[in-house]
């Protein structure tokens, strides 16, 4: 299992250096040279020269190249033209919004996707299946930004004023003026420093997991409710997605010998269908998991973008209208780190879901 | 399909091959409508597309002028409410069935017309990878060895990538236009079309009819075009058909964000991302296109999916 894990992490270094090249050549295609976006007005022919003496742009291509690998293999992203900051601390910072957002759409997405294809095929072409594959159907057609607005419609217009009521269209991640403590603070830890400080950081701003450990449930509770939406609107989807998938992975797996076997040795059919089916249905559904994690990533930018979350999708869309080829190239980068991690769980995944898979 | 008939020129009449082909052409269009949601996804493209012929016909106004000047004063408002006689709407108003937009369009020929531009976006950007795709995978598939590993390793940092991020970030570096974002869209899903390609090219390289055709002295070009490709065109139309769906839709996100479609383009997309913003007071604007959108990527996803059910009989019910 070890040698498997090494295998595949060893695999994935040469995606990840030609995915960081191309990042790098992208970005340095891009029309406009970043001085003049970056200055506006203020923008001279001796201020350019100072600001691309500032950010190395009047090296050679190679050399910059050079430098930016060197950076990238010590973690540093290089400093942010647009907001001043370190790109490693930007992505910290709006990390956990996306984070958290992916992370609802994705339970959202397994719960109901999965539960909608056990119950598809197990009562195959009944009323119940035909409207789960209906749902299912609707839900990879509609876009992301529809829904959304839908959404935000319905629950923040139409029901105003109900308890149904939901906070919809850029709404932020909090009512406006909600006070609340980091963990840090609420821990006493102010003078904590170091990586530990970081973690408890980048905790703090995932609110509702702030909210749960450091026992504050009216942030955890708006933070929900300022969430719903968007996560609903990102994951549906996914939940169409691992709902067919779930459905068609298990009709396969229900139609093979041994599924006859156990029934016919007088198990029950809920015995079977969980305990013979199911589990071995598991790795298509498992991989459509994994894959539709790039589709989460790029419909946050969409989502944040509309329920105005500040998270790395809606920084992505801000940095390219401002050229900022520096946070774009950063967070491409990590984008593309997280999406081979991703597969590569996912591989592992099926060593564990499935004994064969380890041998080879 | 593809019948030879005999005609004045005296060509030959369908015998052998030509016939077999045939006949399993006709099993193979029952086999699409046995299924009810390819039936289902063809009626909605069919509905789309006479839209879309029609549109001259169905609209009154012009969707890409406003209705300042031609409407009276008092009605010419941005965002005005949908008007539609039947339902009660006053007769000396003019008749709007969507309502106005907020640049004081009417609402209903833009989205008509959207019809149009959105089917164009669709086929042409899908057909411009499948034709890159299918040239990147034949050649990776024919030279093999250190160019195939390139080429198709290539192709996996292209696929490494969240597909809408990576259009974006090729947007910005071609500029904002619709032509700009449906390159980004149809470079992004080359990919896709290049692996169908080659393998396509792989399993059928060492076939017998290959071999001979290449004894017989046919080139490379001449087999790819009469023994590859003909062998490649089912699963590329199933992928094709799907990926009009959702070059339909990331090219609608793009507009959405701006960097598609620029107004007055009727673009159902970039007609949502101007207005969403005035959802509280205009959820027309929204929800019109927004149905539109559903609607046309739901079509080509239904069809795409009974093609492929109906193709590959291991997944006939």
């Amino acid at each position: 299992m070890i040698q498997f894990i090494v295998r595949r992490l060893l695999a994935s270094i040469p995606v990840l250096l030609g995915v960081a090249v191309i990042v790098f050549v992208l970005a340095r295609v891009i029309p406009g040279d970043p001085c003049t976006a970056t200055l506006g007005e203020r923008a001279n022919a001796q201020r350019c020269e100072q600001f691309n003496e500032r950010y190395g742009l009047n090296e050679p291509i190679p050399a910059q190249l050079e430098i930016y690998l060197r950076d990238l293999a010590s973690l540093d992203l290089g400093t942010s033209i647009k907001f001043g900051q370190p790109v490693t601390e930007l992505l910290l910072q709006r990390m956990p919004t996306t984070v958290e957002l992916t992370f609802y759409a994705l339970v959202f997405a397994i719960i109901v996707g999965m539960t909608l294809g056990i119950v598809s095929a197990s009562r195959r072409n009944s009323k119940v299946d035909v409207g789960s594959m209906m749902i299912a159907n609707l839900g990879v057609s509609i876009p992301v930004f529809v829904l959304g607005l839908v959404l935000g419609f319905v629950f923040s217009v139409m029901l105003k004023d109900t308890p149904l009521a939901l906070p919809g269209v850029a709404a932020g991640r909090l009512s406006a003026g909600f006070r609340f403590e980091s963990i840090p603070e609420a821990w006493g830890l102010v003078d904590l420093d170091g990586p530990l400080r970081v973690i408890l950081d980048f905790l703090s701003n995932m609110y509702t997991i702030n909210g749960l450990l450091t026992l504050q449930f009216d942030l955890f509770i708006d933070a929900i409710r300022h969430l719903i939406l968007p996560a609903l609107a990102l994951g549906t989807i996914p939940m169409a997605i691992i709902a067919r998938m779930t459905r068609s992975s298990l009709l396969e797996v229900m139609g093979q010998d041994y599924v006859r076997t156990a029934r016919a040795k007088g198990l029950r059919q809920r015995i079977v269908l969980f305990r013979h089916g199911l589990r071995n249905a598991m790795l298509p559904v498992v991989t459509v998991v994994g894959l539709s994690i790039g589709g989460l990533l790029s419909g946050a930018v969409l989502t944040e973008t509309i329920f105005g979350l500040t998270g790395v999708g809606l920084t992505v869309f801000e940095s390219i209208r401002a050229r900022d080829y520096v946070v774009i190239q950063g967070m491409a980068v990590m984008v593309a780190i997280v999406y081979v991690v991703v597969n590569l769980i996912t591989d592992l995944s099926y060593g564990f879901l499935d004994p064969r898979v380890r041998q080879t | 399909m593809t019948a030879t008939t005999a005609d004045s020129t005296g060509a030959p009449l369908p015998t052998g091959e030509a016939a077999a082909a045939l006949g399993a052409g006709t099993s193979v269009w029952r086999r699409i409508f046995s299924q009810r949601p390819a039936v289902i996804g063809l009626s909605i493209l069919a509905f789309l597309f006479t839209v879309a012929l029609l549109a001259d016909v169905i609209t009154v106004y012009d969707a890409e002028r406003s209705v300042i000047g031609i409407d009276p004063r008092e009605f010419a408002r941005p965002r005005a409410a949908p008007c539609i006689h039947l339902l009660g709407c006053p007769a000396e108003q003019p008749q709007h069935f969507m309502g106005l937009d907020g640049g004081v369009y009417d609402e209903f020929s833009r989205v008509v017309f959207g019809a149009r531009v959105s089917l164009l976006i669709g086929f042409v950007t899908v057909g411009g990878a499948i034709l890159i795709g299918m040239f990147i995978g034949a050649i990776a598939g024919y030279a093999g060895g250190w160019v195939d590993n390139v080429l198709m390793r290539f192709m996996d940092m292209l696929l490494a990538f969240p597909a809408l991020l990576l259009a974006i970030v090729i947007v910005t570096i071609l500029g904002p236009g619709l032509v700009e974002a449906m390159i980004a869209i149809a470079v992004v899903a080359i990919p896709i079309y290049a692996r169908v390609m080659r393998s396509s090219v792989l399993a059928v390289r060492g076939q017998d009819y290959v071999v001979a055709a290449r004894a017989l002295g046919d080139g490379p070009v001449s087999i790819l075009l009469r023994r590859v490709i003909p062998n490649s065109l089912t699963p590329m139309i199933v992928q094709g058909t799907l990926g009009i769906g959702t070059a339909v839709l990331e090219v609608a996100a793009l507009s959405f964000l701006g960097l598609g479609a620029q107004p007055p383009i009727p673009e159902w997309g970039q007609m949502i991302g101007r207005e969403y913003n005035n959802l509280q007071n205009a959820p027309h604007l929204i929800l019109f296109p927004g149905l539109a959108l559903t609607l046309t990527v739901l079509g080509f996803n239904l069809l795409g999916d009974g093609l492929r059910d109906a193709f590959d009989p291991r997944l006939a019910r």
